[in-house]
């Protein structure tokens, strides 16, 4: 993951409440087997009406989303924060996330920023015309007009965008411990090991009866 | 050791615990990965990449479902017919080269135990109480019928687990959805579900595991269970949680990957210790009265438009939230639906009985109830997909099939089919479709489509009568 101090630049000043994974990016996009070119997909619904937020040139290429409550809930599809990145999104300002979204945001380097309903307004207003900044490490929003709005975020998930570190390599890390949780899964409770009668299934071609 | 009482959650969570950071947050250990191929072929290009192997591919099992065709996948010389989709065929392609490459056990898409994830993984035995079980799908919260801690994750996190068998989490809070007193005639677990997420709201349990505990609750069945547990998700909460009991036990005994023999015994003795101690505190708790309940449908673009089928469409004005008032206005405008018109008198041109929710023998038993006899209206056509080749065998067994026929209704083979537009089955734009899945956002099941939620008995009403219907006035006496 590249490392990420600072988002600053324009940002669409939506606001909208709710927006479910399928509005970032609907189902038939979710065939694909990469990463990217997602954003072609992004707000597809949205972008198909007439005079919408992302196809105006004055946010084109903005890194920064407004958004409103509850943003990315429904489903798990990572491909979400795919999109997102791949137009160029490197964090998302709401009110509240959904928990999955939350984390795949993270995962894929995308800053998710918490801020009460009213900062939300204020951001939306300022964003119309002026660029925003979210700082990690003084862990503020900001504007051209002085605007300092405080934000929280878990101190892991804030160590890991500002180094961009590699989740999976820090977990391998700590190999000794899983291994001797997986001898103690094996002593106390082996009934969910497959030795014990979980007779696994392999079918590969096995047709139908 | 915790000496004050525990919940449910509370203990499958410390059991699982590998390591706690000072803040709190844990390293998880997951004891089941069910795999599918929308949500995995990025994390196997992941571990490629980085040279990783998968560390326990004894705990992963994978399966497609997403993507399948829901018509003859085998043609009469028994030759597979190939996938048109080219993209789909990619992802199915993909995962079976990638689980023969990493050595994980794959279930064939023409194999009888084939099936949509969540239906499998209980059917088989795969899921059992007390441990962790992750999918890259939402909703995994299913599995938590059986008393396994069990949630979506992305693609990313799937890599995670794949490399490592655990995920770095924080605990939730825990929030008691009671459901006290019996359900009425003709309610069942989808109406009862579909009006906790309408009580509690898409963002009303974010941030919570659900525990759903109460008489209504442990009268249920487990095939009942797995469709509460299913749509935990569309509350927002992270996980949905029953406790495991004799009905439980009885369910998974002799399932082909469920314990046997001296280890069927340890398990179901450690599985009793499971359910939340007397005097155990949960963050919330909210108490419902079943008989309260009546056979209901949503009505809008969001899982929580709950409204029972005896009421009317909403008026958008007689919302509180300024908020919502906006939203209705929007959600009745693509639903194409006015204030004020009774709910039977909307008509459909679409009926889906299937999905992860409802596709399972006791769901297709309730539809075959009411259809029998009966013939899909004019101008509606139907479709019946069972969850897996297991329950179709059953249902064919018990002739259902046949009745589905003769009525009218199309009989497919497994997958998700219409509850995502990811395979053939589409609601085209503009149409309107009862059907048993779990999401209703504008253009889930197309663009353009106009999705209600139902439970089986009530889509098969609405298929017969051509609108959308009161089951109960097509059920026969009571008994």
């Amino acid at each position: 993951m590249k490392p990420v101090t600072t988002v600053s630049g324009t940002a669409y000043p939506w606001g909208a409440k709710n927006v479910d994974t399928d509005v970032i990016i609907p189902a038939h996009w979710l065939k694909t087997i990469t990463r990217t070119g997602l954003g072609k997909g992004a707000f597809e619904t949205v972008r198909a009406q007439p005079g919408n937020i992302f196809d105006d040139p004055a946010y084109a290429g903005a890194p920064i989303l407004i958004a409103g409550d509850n943003f990315g809930c429904g489903s798990s599809r990572e491909h979400a924060a795919w999109a997102l990145a791949d137009m160029g999104i490197a964090a998302v300002i709401a009110p509240s996330f959904s928990d999955i979204f939350s984390g795949n945001a993270f995962k894929n380097g995308i800053v998710t920023v918490v801020v009460a309903e009213d900062v939300i307004e204020r951001l939306i207003e300022v964003a119309k015309s002026e660029p925003i900044t979210i700082d990690l490490e003084t862990m503020t929003v900001t504007t051209p007009y002085q605007d300092r709005f405080p934000f929280e975020l878990d101190a892991f998930r804030r160590q890991c965008l500002m180094e961009g570190l590699d989740e999976i390599g820090l977990t391998l890390a700590r190999d000794t411990q899983i291994s001797k949780f997986e001898e103690a899964v094996r002593e106390h409770r082996p009934w969910s090991l497959k030795e014990s009668g979980y007779a696994g299934i392999a079918v590969e071609g096995v047709g139908r009866t | 050791m915790a000496s004050r009482p525990q919940t449910l959650y509370e203990k499958i969570w410390a059991a699982h615990v590998v390591e706690r950071r000072d803040d709190g947050t844990c390293l998880i250990y997951i004891d089941r990965h069910l795999v599918h191929e929308v949500t995995s072929p990025q994390a196997f290009d992941g571990l490629r990449l980085a040279g990783r192997p998968v560390r326990r591919p004894d705990l992963t099992l994978a399966v497609p479902d997403h993507n399948l065709p829901t018509t003859q996948r085998v043609d009469a010389q028994g030759h597979e017919i190939p996938i048109a989709d080219p993209e789909s065929a990619a992802q199915l392609d993909a995962l079976r080269r990638n689980t023969a490459e990493f050595g994980i056990d794959y279930i064939d898409a023409n194999a009888v135990q084939q099936g949509i994830v969540h239906v499998i993984g209980p059917e088989l035995g795969f899921t059992l109480p007390g441990t962790t079980l992750v999918c890259g799908d939402s909703h995994t919260s299913a599995h938590g019928a059986l008393g396994a801690l069990a949630f979506g994750i992305g693609t990313s996190e799937v890599e995670h687990v794949l490399a490592t068998q655990t995920l770095l989490l924080s605990p939730s809070k825990t929030l008691e959805v009671r459901v006290d007193g019996e359900l009425g005639y003709g309610v069942s677990a989808k109406d009862l579900i579909l009006a906790i997420v309408g009580r509690l709201g898409a963002a009303g349990g974010t941030g919570y595991v659900i525990e759903f505990t109460g008489s209504a609750i442990r009268s249920l069945s487990v095939e009942g269970r797995l469709t509460i547990a299913n749509m935990s998700i569309e509350a927002g909460a992270r996980a949905g949680l029953i406790a495991p009991d004799e009905t439980t036990f009885a369910y998974l005994k002799g399932r082909p990957m469920a314990p046997t023999g001296a280890a069927w015994d340890e398990a179901v003795a450690y599985w009793r210790t499971l359910p939340s101690d007397a005097g155990a505190v949960y963050d919330k708790t909210i108490v419902i009265d079943a008989g309260t309940i009546a056979p209901g449908l949503t009505w809008g673009t969001s899982p929580e438009d709950f409204v029972a089928i005896t009421g009317v469409v909403p008026d958008p004005e007689s919302f509180a939230d300024p908020a919502k008032r906006i939203a209705a206005r929007k959600s009745l405008d693509y639903m194409g639906l006015t204030p004020g018109t009774p709910m039977t008198e909307v008509s459909v041109q679409h009926v889906f009985i299937g999905s992860c929710t409802n596709s399972r023998i006791e769901d297709l038993r309730a539809a075959a109830s009411i259809a029998e006899g009966r013939h899909v209206a004019a101008g509606v056509r139907a479709l019946v997909v069972p969850g897996s080749g297991q329950v179709k065998r059953q249902a064919e067994a018990e002739g259902l099939d046949r009745i589905f026929k003769t009525a009218g209704f199309e009989w497919r083979e497994p997958g998700c089919s219409m509850c995502l537009a990811m395979n053939p089955d589409k609601v085209p734009p503009g149409e309107r479709c009862a059907s048993t899945s779990n999401r209703n956002f504008v253009g889930r099941q197309g663009p353009g489509a106009r999705t209600h939620l139902v439970s089986p008995a009530m889509a098969a009403a609405a298929a017969v009568t051509g609108h959308l219907s009161d089951v109960r006035e097509l059920m026969g006496e009571i008994a």
